[in-house]
C-alpha cells in the first residue's frame, strides 16, 4: 500500500530529525557537555542504589536506600540534632586549625628563612611525621583529659604537619633573587618575613591549608569517636551501637558536604589573596 | 691633587672554595670612581663582573681588599641595585614594587607617593601602577625594576646586566629611557654589560674586565657629550671607532674565557 509506504517514510524523516537534534545536542560544547555529565552521573548512581534497595538486590540493613537516608537526614535537621553535632565539630577544626595551623605557618616560613632553625627542626618533623595520627589519640586523651582539649589538640595536630611542610617548601621554592632584593632594599628580618617570605610562600600553604583540612577532619571524626558526647564523629559512633544505620550515613554525608564547602571555600580565599597568581 | 671619589675599590679581591679547589673570581682589582660618573664594567661572561657588583650591593662578602662608598647622606641608602632579569615580586602590584625601597625605610606616605608617582611617570609606567607584573611584559617590568633603583633615592645605583634579557628594540629604547632619567639625577651608576655597544653608548668611561680571573684589562674614558641621543650616537663615526678600539681589548679575553669553559665544562 502506498499510503503506507509514505507514512514509514515519513516516520523515517521524524526519526533522522529526532537524531539530528539529539547529535546536536550531544554536540554541544565538550565542556558543557561534561560538566552535564559531572552533574548527573551521581543522581544516575544515586537512582541505582535506590533501585536495587527498593529491589531487594542489596542488604538494606546496611544500605539503606536514599530516600530513607534523606528521611533520616530531614528527621535530624528538624530536631536540631544534626546541627548540635555539625557545630562542635566545626567549632573543633576552628579552634584546631588556629592552635596547630598558625605556629605551623610561623614556624614553617622561619625555617624556610633560616638554616641552624631547619637543621634543627626538621629531623624531629622527619620522624614524628610518618606516626599515624590517630595512634597518638590514646596518648592524647591521657594527658588532655576526655573534654575538648583532646579533640581539638587531635585537630591540631593534624593540621601542623601539611602546613609547616609546605610552608618550608613554600619559603625555600621563591626564587633566591628576591631575597637578594630584600637585602639590598635593607629589609628588615621582619620585613623579609611580611613583604618577601609570607606572600612568596602562600601558593604552596594554601595547598598546605587544604590538606589540613582533610586531615582536621579525618581526626577529629576519629577523635570525636572515642571519649565525646557530640560531634559528627559522636553521632556516627552513637548510630553503630544503636544499629541506626540511616543516622550513621547522615554523619558521613555531612563531614563530605563539610569538605566539599571547606575546599570550595578555601578556592575562593587563594584567589582573594593570591591575587597575583596566573589563571590557569 | 685628590678628585673627589664617591666609590672607592681596593685591591678586592673574591675567591670560592670549592671542594678541592679555589676558583679566584677577582683577583686585586682597584677603581676609584669620581661621583657622577657612569661607570660601564665590560667583561666576558663569568669574568667575576657579577660578583663584583653583589660584593658592593653587600650580598656577598670579598675575600681580600675594601670597598668604600662616600655617603654624603646618611639618611639615603648606600646603593641600590638593577637586577638581571625578573626581579620584581610577583606578589605585589607595579606601584608597591617601585615603592618597595622606600617602604622598607620607613619614609612618609607622602614622599612615598610623591617620589614613586614621579618614577613611574618618567618610565611611562603610570597607567599600569595597579597591575602585576605577570601582565606586564619583559621590558616593562625592567622599567619598574629601574623605577624602584631609581625612587629609592641611593647614592649608588648599581646595575647588573639589566637589558641582556630584551630583544634589540626593546633595549635600545630602554637606554634612552635610563639616559634621560639619569640625566635629571646625575647619580654615580655602576653598569655591568657584556656588550660594547651599550658600554659605549651609555657610559663615561668603561673598565674592561680580564676572563678568569677577573682582573682591570684597560680604562677608557668615553668622549662623547650629554644629553646623548643613543641612535644618533651609533650613527658617528667616532661610536664605532670606539666600539673597534674596545672589542680589541676584549677579543681576546672573549677567546681565554671560551677556552676555559670549554675545558672547565661551562660556569654562566
Amino acid at each position: 500500500m502506498s499510503g503506507g509506504k509514505d507514512r514509514w517514510v515519513k516516520r523515517a524523516q521524524v526519526t533522522g530529525s529526532t537524531y539530528l537534534m539529539m547529535r546536536r545536542l550531544l554536540k554541544m560544547s565538550a565542556g558543557r557537555r561534561d560538566r552535564l555529565i559531572s552533574v548527573l552521573s551521581p543522581f544516575v548512581l544515586l537512582a541505582i542504589w535506590e533501585l536495587s534497595a527498593r529491589l531487594g538486590m542489596i542488604d538494606t540493613r546496611f544500605f539503606p536506600a536514599p530516600i530513607t537516608i534523606l528521611h533520616t537526614l530531614i528527621g535530624l535537621m528538624d530536631s536540631g540534632v544534626l546541627w548540635t553535632h555539625t557545630w562542635a565539630s566545626l567549632q573543633r577544626l576552628f579552634w584546631g586549625f588556629l592552635l596547630g595551623g598558625i605556629p605551623a605557618l610561623v614556624l614553617g616560613i622561619i625555617m624556610g628563612l633560616s638554616r641552624p632553625v631547619r637543621a634543627a627542626i626538621d629531623p624531629i618533623i622527619a620522624a614524628t611525621y610518618p606516626i599515624p595520627k590517630s595512634a597518638i589519640l590514646p596518648l592524647i586523651l591521657l594527658v588532655f583529659g576526655l573534654g575538648e582539649a583532646s579533640k581539638i589538640v587531635m585537630v591540631a595536630i593534624g593540621m601542623f604537619y601539611p602546613i609547616c611542610i609546605n610552608s618550608v617548601a613554600g619559603v625555600l621554592e621563591i626564587n633566591k633573587i628576591y631575597l637578594d632584593v630584600g637585602k639590598n632594599f635593607q629589609a628588615s628580618r621582619w620585613q623579609m618575613f611580611r613583604t618577601i617570605a609570607l606572600p612568596g610562600a602562600l601558593p604552596f600553604i594554601m595547598s598546605g591549608i587544604k590538606l589540613g583540612v582533610g586531615m582536621g577532619l579525618i581526626l577529629i571524626a576519629i577523635a570525636e569517636m572515642i571519649g565525646a558526647k557530640s560531634g559528627l564523629g559522636f553521632m556516627i559512633w552513637d548510630a553503630w551501637e544503636i544499629l541506626s544505620v540511616d543516622t550513621m550515613y547522615v554523619g558521613l554525608i555531612m563531614i563530605a558536604v563539610i569538605g566539599y564547602l571547606f575546599s570550595l571555600f578555601l578556592t575562593e580565599v587563594e584567589r582573594w589573596i593570591i591575587p597575583w597568581k596566573v589563571e590557569r | 691633587m685628590t678628585e673627589p671619589v664617591k666609590i672607592r675599590i681596593k685591591n678586592l679581591t673574591k675567591e670560592f672554595h670549592t671542594k678541592d679547589k679555589v676558583f679566584t673570581a677577582i683577583d686585586d682589582v682597584s677603581l676609584d670612581i669620581a661621583p657622577g660618573t657612569f661607570f660601564m664594567i665590560v667583561g666576558p661572561s663569568g669574568c667575576g663582573k657579577t660578583t663584583l657588583l653583589r660584593i658592593l650591593a653587600g650580598l656577598e662578602k670579598p675575600t681580600g681588599g675594601s670597598i668604600e662608598i662616600d655617603q654624603s647622606d646618611c639618611t639615603r641608602p648606600c646603593n641600590s641595585m638593577v637586577f638581571q632579569g625578573d626581579s620584581i615580586f610577583p606578589w605585589m602590584t607595579v606601584w608597591d614594587n617601585a615603592a618597595y625601597g622606600l617602604a622598607m625605610r620607613n619614609v612618609p606616605k607622602g614622599e612615598i607617593k610623591e617620589v614613586v608617582g614621579h618614577y613611574l611617570e618618567r618610565t611611562g609606567l603610570t597607567r599600569f601602577a595597579r597591575a602585576y607584573p605577570h601582565q606586564l611584559s619583559g621590558g616593562m617590568k625592567q622599567r619598574v625594576s629601574i623605577a624602584r633603583a631609581f625612587a629609592n633615592d641611593p647614592e649608588v645605583l648599581l646595575m647588573d646586566e639589566p637589558f641582556s634579557a630584551l630583544d634589540e628594540q626593546n633595549k635600545t629604547l630602554l637606554q634612552e629611557e635610563l639616559l634621560r632619567i639619569w640625566d635629571e639625577t646625575k647619580k654615580t651608576v655602576l653598569f655591568i654589560t657584556h656588550s660594547v655597544d651599550e658600554a659605549v653608548t651609555l657610559g663615561d668611561k668603561i673598565m674592561v674586565m680580564t676572563s678568569h680571573p677577573g682582573r682591570t684589562k684597560a680604562l677608557i674614558d668615553v668622549p662623547f657629550e650629554r644629553p646623548r641621543g643613543v641612535l644618533e650616537l651609533r650613527a658617528r663615526p667616532e661610536y664605532g671607532e670606539l666600539v673597534y678600539k674596545i672589542w680589541g681589548y676584549l677579543r681576546e679575553e672573549v677567546q681565554h674565557a671560551k677556552a676555559d669553559a670549554e675545558c672547565a665544562g661551562g660556569k654562566s
